[in-house]
C-alpha cells in the first residue's frame, strides 16, 4: 500500500515512499510491454522495484473476454522491497474485462484509470457485467479517471503514415506516457527502445513515440480531477554499485555462462520450447560467440539426451524445461545418474499437474526433482529465491555437476523467470575458478575410477588416446566399469551413488537464519521465490516483538548438514509453499520434526499480509 | 584435439573389445559386428575418435563389443544422444546402432530428425522384424499376420519399410544390405562413413530364436540371385542368376516392373539405369517387396547436402567474426545500467 509521507517536492509533486501499479488489458493490448518499459524507467530512476507479470496462456484470446486479460504489476519504492506488492494502489484497466478481473485487488480509495473508449455496450457485456460499472456506483469508493485513451491515441498519431489498426495498437504507449507523467518517469529509455525495436519500421516507431508523448502531454495540460496529483518516489538507499534491471532468465543465462567459463567448458544447450522456459533458449542462442551451441531439439527427450551426449563428449550439457517437460526427461536423467555425467536441468516450474496453468507460477516440482525417477536415483537439487540469486545458483549448479560428476536439478520458477528486479552487477572475478580436468592417464584407467574425496568418477572424453571405454544404463562393476549383474555390486553401486550426493553437504554452506533467533517459538521455512514475502511477513511480526524466525533453504538436496539441529530448536515449524506441501514432507521425513504446511496453490505469489496473518494465528494456537 | 596418429594398420580384430559377446549363438549380429570391424580396419579408423551410440535392444549391445568409445543409452534415444556427441565434438566419427523397435517404434521420432537434419553420423538399423530382447513380440516392421506372444492370432497392422521411411525423412544416403553378406556390407559401411551427413543403412538381420528365416526367401543361397537386386549408380538394374532379369518403368505408368531380357522384345537397352540421386526412383526401389519384386540392396539413394553440424559451426564462426565475445563482465554491463554511490 502506498505510504504517503504527505510531503511535496519543490515542483509540487507529492512524495511517496512506495507505490504499486497494475496495468491490465487484453492480451493483445501490450500490457507486458507497457509494464516492462515502465520498469526500465523506474529502475533508471534508482528506485528499488519488484514486478509480477501475470498473463494468460493464450497468445491472443478472444478480444474483450475476462480470460484474455493480461496484467503486469510493479512495486517500486524509496526503500528496499522484496515483493511485487500485495495489492495495487493504482489500477490501469484498458477494457471492462480487465476491470472485472482486477478491481477486487485494488486498495480501497485506490486510483483507477479507465480507457473509456473500450467501455462499449458490447465490451461491457462480454466482460460479464449486467450493468455498466461506470454507472452502477460500484466504483464510488475509488478515485476514478476516465479517459477515452483509444480516441486520444488516434488523435495523437494523426499525420503519421499508419493504418487505424496500427494507430490503435499504440494506446498502451499513450497510457505509459500518462503514467510517466504521473510518477515522474523519464520517457527517453522507451523512446530509445522503440527506435531500436522498430528500426526497420520507422512509421510504427513514430506512431508509438507520438502516442507516448501525447499521453504525457495530456497529463500536463488536461484538467484532471483535483484529487489526482502527481507523485515522486525518491531513490532507494541501496548498496553502492552499478545496477541494472534483470529477470531470472537473464541472470540464469549469465550464471550458466560464468559457471561454464569457471569450469573451462563450452556450453551445449539442448532444449524444446515450453512456457515459461523458452526465454532461456532464446537468450543462450544469442551467445554463439562464447562457444555456446544451442540445439532446439525435436522433443524434451531429445533435448536432454543431446545434452547428455554432449557432456559425454566433453561439453557442459544443459537442458531446460518446465514440469511436464522435465517429466519426459526423467528416463534420461536416470541415465545421467547411472553414467555419472555432468548435466544441468533448469526447471522453470509452473502450475501443474499435466499442462496445469502454463503461465502461472508454482513450486510443485520439488517431489519430481528429489524423487521423480525410477530406481534409487539421487541428484542434487538447488532452488533460486530471487532473480539475482538465479545467477549464483546457476554457477553453483555448474560447480556441483562438474566436481561430483552428476546431473543437477536447478529449480527456477515461472515467477522468477519473468519478474524483474534491480541487480547490483557482480564481478565474475569474484568467483573462484573450478577448472575441469579430463582423464588422460591410461595406467590403471577404468571409467568408474573415483576421486576418493568427492566420489566423483573420472571424466574421460572421446578423442583421448588409450581411454576408449563403454558406458551405459546397465549397472557397472565398481572395480572395472564393465557390465555387471552381480547383486552385491549393485548394492554397493547404489550406496556409492547415494553417498556421493549426500557428501555434497560437506561442500555447501551451513544453513543460516535469515532473520530472527536461532531457536525459539516458531521458524518459518521457505524455499524458492517465496523468500521476499516470507521475509517481509516475519520481519513485521518480529517488529511487533513476536518470537518468529525465517529460514530459507537453497539446497533442497542434499539438505545442509546443520538443518535438522537448527529446526529442532524451534517449537513450531511453518512451511509456506506454493504447492500442496512438498518441502514440508521432506523435512518431516528427514528430521522427524512436526513441521506444518501452509499451502497456497493459486498460481499467484503469496501476499505478505496473508502470511503475516497466518504466522500470528499459528503462533497463538 | 589430439593429433596423435593411430597405430599402423589395425586389423579387424583390433577393434573388438575384451568383453564376452552375449548374443544368441547364430545371431545375425555376429556377422554385422564382424563387417563393421572389417570396415573400420579397411578405413584405418582411429579407435579414439570413433564412438558407437546405441539405444536399447539386442542390437544396442553392440558398443560393448567394440574397442572404441561407446555409449549404450536408453530405448529409442540413440540418435538424440549421438546428435549431442557430434555437435559437441564434430571431429568424432559417430555411429548410431539400433534395431527396428528401437529406431522405428519407440524412437521413430528421433530417427526422423537425425536424418532430416543431416547430422554427419552413420545410422545402422538392424532390422529383424521382431522384438528379440523382450522375447519375440511383433515389431513395426513385422509382416501382417505375424504370430507372436502379443499377437497369437497374427498381427493386423501394416508394417513400415525402414528405407522408405528414411527416404520420406529426407535422408540423403539410404542403403540396404544383409547381415551375412560380407562381400557387400563392409564396403557399404565405408560408403556410409564417407558420405558427409546422415547415412542410413538398413541391415536385414536374422533373429535365430524368434524370427528365424524371415528373409530366407531372398537371402538363402539358392534364392539370392533372383530375390535381390544390387543397386549401383549408373549401371543397369539387372538381377538373376545370369543377370537375365531387370527392372524397367512400365510404359505409360509411374511404376516399376520386372522384365526378362530376350522375352517380349525386351533388350538390355530397356533396362532402367540406377540413378542414386533420383528420390522418386529410390522410393520405388526401396519399396519393392518379394515375391513379385527383388529386394533392393546397395546404395539406393545418395544426394549429399550440407551437414547440420558443419552449418552450426559455420554459423558460430560467422557470428563470432561479426561480433566477437567480450568479457562476461562487460556483457552484463551492456544495456541500461545506473550507478548508486
Amino acid at each position: 500500500m502506498a505510504t504517503q509521507l504527505k510531503e511535496t517536492d519543490e515542483s509540487g509533486r507529492e512524495i511517496l515512499d512506495s507505490v504499486v501499479i497494475r496495468f491490465a488489458g487484453d492480451s493483445g493490448d501490450g500490457m507486458q510491454l507497457t509494464g516492462t518499459q515502465f520498469t526500465q524507467s523506474t529502475a533508471l530512476m534508482g528506485n528499488d522495484l519488484s514486478t509480477f507479470p501475470d498473463f494468460p496462456a493464450e497468445i491472443r484470446a478472444p478480444v474483450g473476454t475476462t480470460y484474455g486479460v493480461s496484467a503486469f504489476q510493479i512495486n517500486f519504492a524509496s526503500h528496499v522491497i522484496k515483493t511485487p506488492g500485495d495489492a495495487p494502489d493504482v489500477l490501469v484497466a484498458m477494457n471492462p474485462a480487465a476491470l472485472k478481473v482486477h478491481l477486487k485487488d485494488l486498495v480501497p480509495g485506490g486510483t483507477l484509470i479507465l480507457n473509456l473508449g473500450a467501455f462499449t455496450a458490447r465490451n461491457i457485456e462480454k466482460a460479464g457485467y449486467k450493468e455498466s460499472p461506470l454507472e452502477d456506483h460500484s466504483l464510488d469508493s475509488y478515485r476514478v479517471i476516465e479517459i477515452d485513451i483509444s480516441k486520444m491515441t488516434l488523435a495523437a498519431v494523426e499525420g503519421v503514415d499508419v493504418t487505424q489498426k496500427e494507430a490503435l495498437r499504440a494506446k498502451n504507449l499513450w497510457t505509459l506516457g500518462l503514467m510517466c507523467w504521473m510518477y515522474d518517469r523519464d520517457r527517453q529509455p522507451t523512446i530509445d527502445w522503440l527506435n531500436q525495436r522498430f528500426g526497420k519500421l520507422p512509421h510504427i516507431a513514430e506512431a508509438n513515440i507520438a502516442a507516448l508523448n501525447a499521453g504525457h502531454a495530456f497529463g500536463e495540460t488536461a484538467e484532471l480531477p483535483s484529487e489526482i496529483s502527481t507523485y515522486v518516489v525518491p531513490k532507494a538507499k541501496v548498496e553502492p554499485g552499478i545496477y541494472r534491471a534483470v529477470t531470472g532468465v537473464e541472470t540464469t543465462c549469465w550464471g550458466l555462462l560464468t559457471g561454464a567459463q569457471k569450469a573451462g567448458l563450452d556450453i551445449f544447450f539442448g532444449s524444446y520450447p515450453i512456457t515459461p522456459a523458452s526465454p532461456l533458449l532464446h537468450s543462450l542462442s544469442n551467445l554463439k560467440a562464447y562457444g555456446v551451441v544451442t540445439f532446439q531439439a525435436e522433443d524434451e527427450i531429445s533435448a536432454v539426451c543431446s545434452a547428455l551426449g554432449a557432456s559425454y563428449a566433453g561439453s557442459l550439457g544443459i537442458t531446460s524445461s518446465s514440469g511436464p517437460g522435465v517429466a519426459l526427461k526423467s528416463e534420461a536423467l536416470g541415465l545421467a545418474v547411472v553414467t555419472e555425467l555432468p548435466l544441468i536441468i533448469v526447471n522453470f516450474q509452473r502450475a501443474g499437474p499435466s499442462t496445469g496453468m502454463p503461465t502461472k507460477t508454482e513450486q510443485s516440482d520439488l517431489y519430481q526433482s528429489v524423487f521423480g525417477r525410477n530406481g534409487d536415483t539421487p541428484m542434487p537439487v538447488i532452488a533460486a529465491s530471487t532473480a539475482s540469486d538465479c545467477y549464483d545458483c546457476a554457477i553453483e549448479a555448474v560447480r556441483l555437476a562438474t566436481k561430483y560428476m552428476t546431473p543437477v536439478m536447478f529449480l527456477n520458477e515461472g515467477f522468477l523467470a519473468n519478474a524483474a528486479e534491480p541487480w547490483k552487477l557482480p564481478d565474475t572475478d569474484d568467483v573462484e575458478p573450478f577448472p575441469v580436468e579430463f582423464a588422460s592417464e591410461t595406467e590403471g584407467f577404468h571409467p568408474y575410477l573415483r576421486d576418493e574425496k568427492t566420489l566423483g568418477r573420472n571424466w574421460a572424453i572421446p578423442g583421448t588416446p588409450g581411454l576408449e571405454h563403454r558406458i551405459g544404463g546397465i549397472e557397472k562393476d565398481y572395480d572395472s566399469g564393465n557390465i555387471s549383474y552381480d547383486s552385491d555390486n549393485h548394492h554397493k553401486m547404489t550406496k556409492v551413488r547415494a553417498q556421493k550426493i549426500l557428501g555434497i553437504a560437506d561442500d555447501i554452506p551451513e544453513q543460516e537464519v535469515v532473520s530472527g533467533n536461532k531457536s525459539g517459538k516458531m521458524v518459518v521455512v521457505g524455499w524458492g521465490s517465496t523468500f521476499g514475502a516470507i521475509e517481509q511477513a516475519t520481519r513485521r511480526c518480529q517488529e511487533d516483538g513476536l518470537d518468529v524466525s525465517h529460514i530459507h533453504i537453497r539446497y533442497i538436496w542434499p539438505l545442509a548438514r546443520n538443518l535438522g539441529e537448527l529446526l529442532k530448536g524451534f517449537d513450531k515449524i511453518l512451511v509456506p509453499e506454493m504447492n500442496n506441501g512438498q518441502l514440508v514432507t521432506l523435512l518431516r521425513s528427514e528430521y522427524l520434526v512436526p513441521a506444518e504446511s501452509l499451502a497456497q496453490i493459486t498460481g499467484q505469489p503469496f501476499k505478505v499480509s496473508d502470511l503475516e496473518r497466518e504466522i500470528r494465528s499459528r503462533l497463538e494456537d | 584435439m589430439n593429433v596423435q596418429s593411430p597405430p599402423e594398420a589395425l586389423k579387424p580384430n583390433d577393434y573388438a573389445s575384451d568383453q564376452e559377446v552375449r548374443w544368441c549363438p547364430g545371431c545375425g549380429d555376429y556377422a554385422i559386428v564382424k563387417a563393421v570391424q572389417k570396415a573400420l580396419s579397411n578405413m584405418g579408423a582411429d579407435p579414439k575418435n570413433t564412438v558407437f551410440v546405441s539405444g536399447i535392444g539386442c542390437a544396442a549391445r553392440f558398443p560393448y563389443y567394440m574397442a572404441t568409445y561407446g555409449f549404450h543409452t536408453i530405448h529409442g534415444r540413440a540418435p538424440a544422444v549421438a546428435t549431442g556427441v557430434k555437435l559437441a565434438n564434430p571431429d568424432l566419427d559417430v555411429w548410431v546402432i539400433g534395431g527396428d523397435g528401437d529406431m522405428l517404434s519407440i524412437g521413430g521420432n528421433h530417427t526422423l530428425h537425425v536424418l532430416r537434419r543431416n547430422i554427419d553420423v552413420q545410422v545402422l538399423l538392424f532390422n529383424n522384424e521382431i522384438y528379440g530382447l523382450t522375447k519375440g513380440q511383433y515389431s513395426p516392421t513385422s509382416k501382417v499376420g505375424t504370430r507372436s506372444p502379443s499377437t497369437p492370432a497374427g498381427s493386423v497392422d501394416s508394417p513400415v519399410s525402414a528405407c522408405v521411411y528414411a527416404l520420406g525423412c529426407n535422408a540423403r544416403f539410404v542403403a540396404r544390405s544383409v547381415d551375412t553378406n560380407q562381400k557387400v556390407l563392409p564396403g557399404l559401411l565405408q560408403e556410409a562413413k564417407e558420405n558427409k551427413g546422415a547415412s542410413f543403412v538398413e541391415i536385414l538381420q536374422n533373429c535365430i530364436v524368434y524370427n528365424d528365416g524371415v528373409y530366407s526367401s531372398f537371402t538363402d543361397k539358392a534364392n539370392a540371385a533372383d530375390g535381390q537386386i544390387l543397386c549401383e549408380h549408373g549401371k543397369p538394374l539387372l538381377f538373376g542368376k545370369e543377370n537375365e532379369k531387370g527392372l524397367r518403368m512400365t510404359p505409360g505408368k509411374m511404376e516399376l516392373e520386372v522384365v526378362t531380357i530376350g522375352e517380349n522384345g525386351v533388350t538390355e537397352d530397356d533396362i532402367l539405369i540406377h540413378d542414386e540421386t533420383n528420390r522418386p526412383l529410390a522410393l520405388m526401389l526401396a519399396g519393392m517387396q518379394p515375391p513379385n519384386f527383388p529386394v533392393a540392396m546397395g546404395v539406393i539413394f545418395r544426394d549429399p547436402g550440407p551437414a547440420y553440424d558443419e552449418a552450426v559451426y559455420e554459423q558460430i564462426a560467422d557470428v563470432t567474426k561479426k561480433s566477437p565475445a567480450i568479457p562476461i563482465n562487460e556483457l552484463m554491463h551492456k544495456g541500461k545500467t545506473w550507478t548508486v554511490v
